[in-house]
């Protein structure tokens, strides 16, 4: 060989083959998604990968034939409602199980805990006659109360708890600070990060929920996002150009989210097993 | 530190006990200091249940509750809402036995869990691997790229998968362009087809999210023991496999139940993508009970029959995972 070449940087090229076609293939879809909503269904078809000119046009077509805003006003009512609400029963029963722990507790965790291997599925029927018999079909209500306590953000709000010093605990009880207070004034704030992870997961998980709502919201009118995207296939001839734009709407929130807190989203999906 | 994510940091470090202030002052007081610190914990205790109860109250009504009424409707048939007891009482289990559909529906999910969870996990070990190098270059931008497919719902991609498989649509264009068909392939009309495509999704889809998991993992690993299998002469797949992966296991076990759990609960693919299609050749076993419990004549009863045979698939499954983890120890 004429050229020199290091022979650690030639080994080094296989991983960084495989980590290139990894990216380009988790990217592809994505890229896909973002010039389709730009071009025509019959461009589209045609398998152009070019941006279009046509965003203004798909747009147009889509709010002319669906009810975006409302399906949109949905979404968000019921993810940040899941989320504020989830937040607060989760962390104070993550904060209760740990900073109050007596045998009873511990042993009462470890039964709740198997509530998340329950699969949604054997609960589905019963849960919308449930809801059914209280009148609350086609509601918010009944798309968020199913998510609001879960066993996995009380667990990791218990698990953060375990961080918190008692000592601190002990010097604000003598301060004469009640129970409540040294919760919401001195645990929340040292907790931010805890809050953030656990918001950014359920908001996100909530956002995308889709078997649920399509349960529960009979009526179009109360649709979700992914429930109206779902239904822009039904008919016999689709809009490839609009469908896709409608899904990157649709996208657009968590894809936000996600690309400002990366870091916390990973961190709430293996924050309890810590 | 700068491959993964390190660990949450702990925001207040935690320190030796110290033998709190209070207990000294009630020291000071003999007479008082036993009825007053009876009434204290007794009082924290009832506050700790205080604290807990409105989400252990929901959990147990939205989770355990429904899934014992559950087993209880199993037992009964009838059409909407006037059920009876069934003659003989396991008549919707029997049922299960013969309806062919349900086999299926079974088939399908296995096919599933048992081709996608492996080489999920798999990629996801050697992606982790990769990106825990100390002196990869671009980490962020692998990692973020790798990850990024988790920002979108299910209900998305399957709808952007749909496109692209489309008959007329871009992967056969791209294949046809490269001269590897000649032909249009109908990738959601052929049923080995179908599924080969709503497994290419699940890949496509979670593999970043296992990958982070074992890079959370990893990094708690302790570099020396790397460093010792290299100056061992162990080249990178021996470390993969000899020291990272014995280090990694009680994640592995987590990430294997976590994927198993979800593919069996499969819905949103099967619905979006392929809508159970052709016929019922790809449909999973949540999208059929969806199907009977929620469209045309709803069957609560056979419905709640489908939904325990869910849970029971789950939990052996589970069980059985566990096991296999706790053998190799």
């Amino acid at each position: 060989m004429t050229v020199v070449i290091n022979t650690r940087t030639l080994r080094k090229i296989p991983g960084y083959a495989f980590l290139s076609v990894s990216a380009i293939l988790s990217l592809f879809p994505l890229f896909f998604m973002v010039v389709s909503a730009t071009n025509t269904s019959q461009d589209v078809l045609n398998s152009r990968l070019l941006p279009g000119v046509h965003l203004l046009e798909n747009f147009a077509k889509l709010v002319g034939s669906q009810d975006v805003g409302t399906a949109m006003w949905h979404s968000t009512v019921n993810a940040t409602g899941t989320t504020v609400l989830a937040l607060i029963f989760c962390s104070l029963a993550g904060y209760g199980f740990e900073v109050f722990h007596s045998r009873g507790k511990d042993r009462l965790m470890g039964f709740l805990l198997l509530a998340i291997m329950i699969p949604f599925a054997a609960t589905m029927i019963p849960l919308f006659q449930m809801f059914a018999d209280f009148g609350l079909i086609n509601s918010s209500i009944a798309v968020i109360m199913p998510t609001i306590a879960t066993p996995f953000l009380v667990l990791l709000f218990r698990q953060s708890a375990r961080s918190f010093p008692h000592e601190i605990l002990e010097a604000a009880r003598i301060d004469g600070l009640g129970e409540v207070s040294i919760f919401v004034r001195i645990f929340l704030p040292t907790m931010r990060s805890t809050y953030a992870a656990a918001a950014v997961i359920t908001f996100m998980a909530a956002w995308n929920s889709f078997l649920w709502p399509k349960v529960i919201l009979i009526s179009n009118a109360y649709q979700t996002m992914p429930m109206l995207i779902s239904n822009l296939t039904a008919g016999y001839v689709t809009d490839y150009g609009m469908l896709m734009l409608a899904v990157l709407i649709a996208s657009l929130p968590t894809m936000l989210i996600f690309l400002v807190l990366q870091r916390t989203f990973a961190e709430g999906i293996t924050g309890a097993i810590k | 530190m700068g491959a993964g994510f390190p660990p949450a940091p702990s925001p207040l470090k935690k320190a030796e006990p110290l033998v709190s202030i209070s207990t000294r002052l009630a020291a000071t007081h003999p007479r008082t200091q036993k009825p007053r610190r009876m009434r204290m914990e007794q009082r924290r205790n009832l506050t700790g249940w205080v604290f807990l109860l409105p989400a252990a109250f929901l959990i147990a009504l939205m989770n355990f509750w429904p899934m014992i009424q559950a087993l209880v409707l199993s037992f009964k048939t009838g059409r909407g809402t006037r059920l009876n007891f069934a003659q003989p009482l396991w008549y919707n289990y029997q049922r299960l036995f013969q309806d062919d559909i349900f086999k299926l529906t079974v088939t399908n999910t296995l096919i599933y869990l048992v081709i996608q969870v492996p080489i999920m996990l798999i990629l996801a070990l050697i992606l982790a691997n990769l990106l825990n190098a100390k002196d990869l270059r671009f980490k962020t931008l692998w990692r973020t790229a790798i990850f990024l497919p988790c920002a979108v719902s299910l209900v998305s991609y399957s709808l952007v998968f749909r496109t692209m498989f489309a008959t007329d649509g871009f992967v056969n264009d791209a294949l046809m362009s490269m001269n590897l068909t000649h032909a249009q392939i109908n990738w959601l009309g052929q049923p080995d087809t179908a599924r080969m495509v709503i497994i290419l999704g699940l890949l496509w889809r979670w593999t970043g999210y296992n990958m982070v998991f074992y890079l959370a993992a990893m990094q708690n690993i302790d570099y020396s023991t790397l460093e010792a299998a290299k100056i061992d002469g162990a080249g990178p797949v021996k470390t993969l496999l000899y020291v990272t992966v014995p280090q990694l296991k009680p994640i592995i076990l987590l990430t294997a139940i976590m994927s198993t759990n979800g593919t069996i609960q499969l819905f949103d693919e099967s619905w979006n993508l392929t809508n159970g299609g052709p016929a019922y050749s790809s449909m999973s076993m949540s999208h059929y009970l969806f199907e009977l419990s929620f469209q045309k004549n709803p069957n609560f009863g056979y419905g709640a029959a489908i939904s325990y045979a869910i849970l029971i698939m789950v939990a052996i499954l589970a069980a059985i995972q566990m096991k296999v983890g706790d053998r190799r120890d």
